[in-house]
């Protein structure tokens, strides 16, 4: 199994890096298209809140294997403001910025398993896995 | 600076999107593709997105941009060309793309707009076009 790579998100051109190590390590894992194309998708919201929300940040990248299950595990961190109200972050159409308010709420649907965690004036971590 | 090439066609725009677009790129074409319909006149304007591997939120935003902008210049937008994987990945994701016409390929796009701007077909075109508003109101 691959060693986790860490990829640092500061410019919106990271977000295409990433969306493109995503894509890379999903194929990889030997992921079908529309396996791949919605790990990605999710990639690039969560990328863009990192981005936009959090100032700033890193992904992890981690291909996991539990028996002869295969994922991919991505880990979202910034030191960002944080969210205050995660509930409401997480509602369908809500934002405080200039998107559509589907990022947090589209990732989530996208992956298998979907962890948010937040603190405001230190930062937030969103882990996504989705098998195979 | 970097740009997504547009091409005319007669009274059609034509943009084929075959890169990986980050967000600032995306909000150039809303720009460019804006101010050319004004220039040229233009009725209608057709995006391939056949290359495009995802269509996340912001570039599902940025195209109905693109067809609102271009519906107050008097001009009608279609995308075409959208992978399987990726319309099943917006749905998933709950991205509808309200307002926006799409066709399978360039030829049913191109058909599609031909139809809907030419005004010998007018009456066949108002009933398929108010079908299409409802959808786009609800």
């Amino acid at each position: 199994m691959q060693k986790p790579e860490t990829l640092t998100i500061q410019s919106s051109a990271d977000v295409v890096l990433v969306r493109q190590a995503v894509r890379r390590v999903a194929i990889e894992i030997g992921f079908g298209l529309v396996d791949q194309t919605k790990i990605v998708t999710a990639a690039s919201e969560l990328a863009r809140n990192t981005l936009d929300y959090g100032g700033g940040g890193t992904v992890q990248l981690e291909a996991l294997q539990e028996g002869l299950k295969r994922g991919l595990k991505l880990t979202f961190e910034d030191q960002g403001p944080g969210i205050p109200d995660i509930e409401l972050a997480l509602k369908d159409g809500f934002t405080t910025g200039n998107g559509l308010g589907m990022g947090l709420s589209g990732a989530k649907r996208l992956a298998s398993e979907f962890e948010i965690e937040s603190c405001v004036g230190v930062g937030t971590r969103v882990t996504i896995v989705r098998w195979k | 600076m970097e740009r997504i090439p547009i091409l005319q066609m007669g009274n059609f725009l034509i943009v084929t999107i075959q890169v990986d677009m980050h967000d600032q790129l995306a909000m150039t074409l809303q720009d460019d593709l804006t101010n050319r319909i004004s220039q040229t006149s233009a009725h209608g304007v057709l995006i391939d997105i056949s290359a495009l591997e995802i269509v996340d939120s912001f570039i599902g935003r940025v195209l109905g941009n693109i067809a609102k902008m271009a519906q107050v210049l008097d001009a009608k937008t279609v995308v075409v060309g959208m992978q399987p994987a990726v319309a099943i990945t917006l749905v998933e994701l709950g991205l509808s793309l309200t307002g926006i016409r799409t066709a399978l390929n360039v030829e049913k796009g191109m058909a599609l707009l031909q139809a809907s701007t030419d005004p010998t077909t007018d009456s066949q075109v108002t009933a398929t076009k108010g079908h299409l508003d409802d959808n786009a109101e609800a």
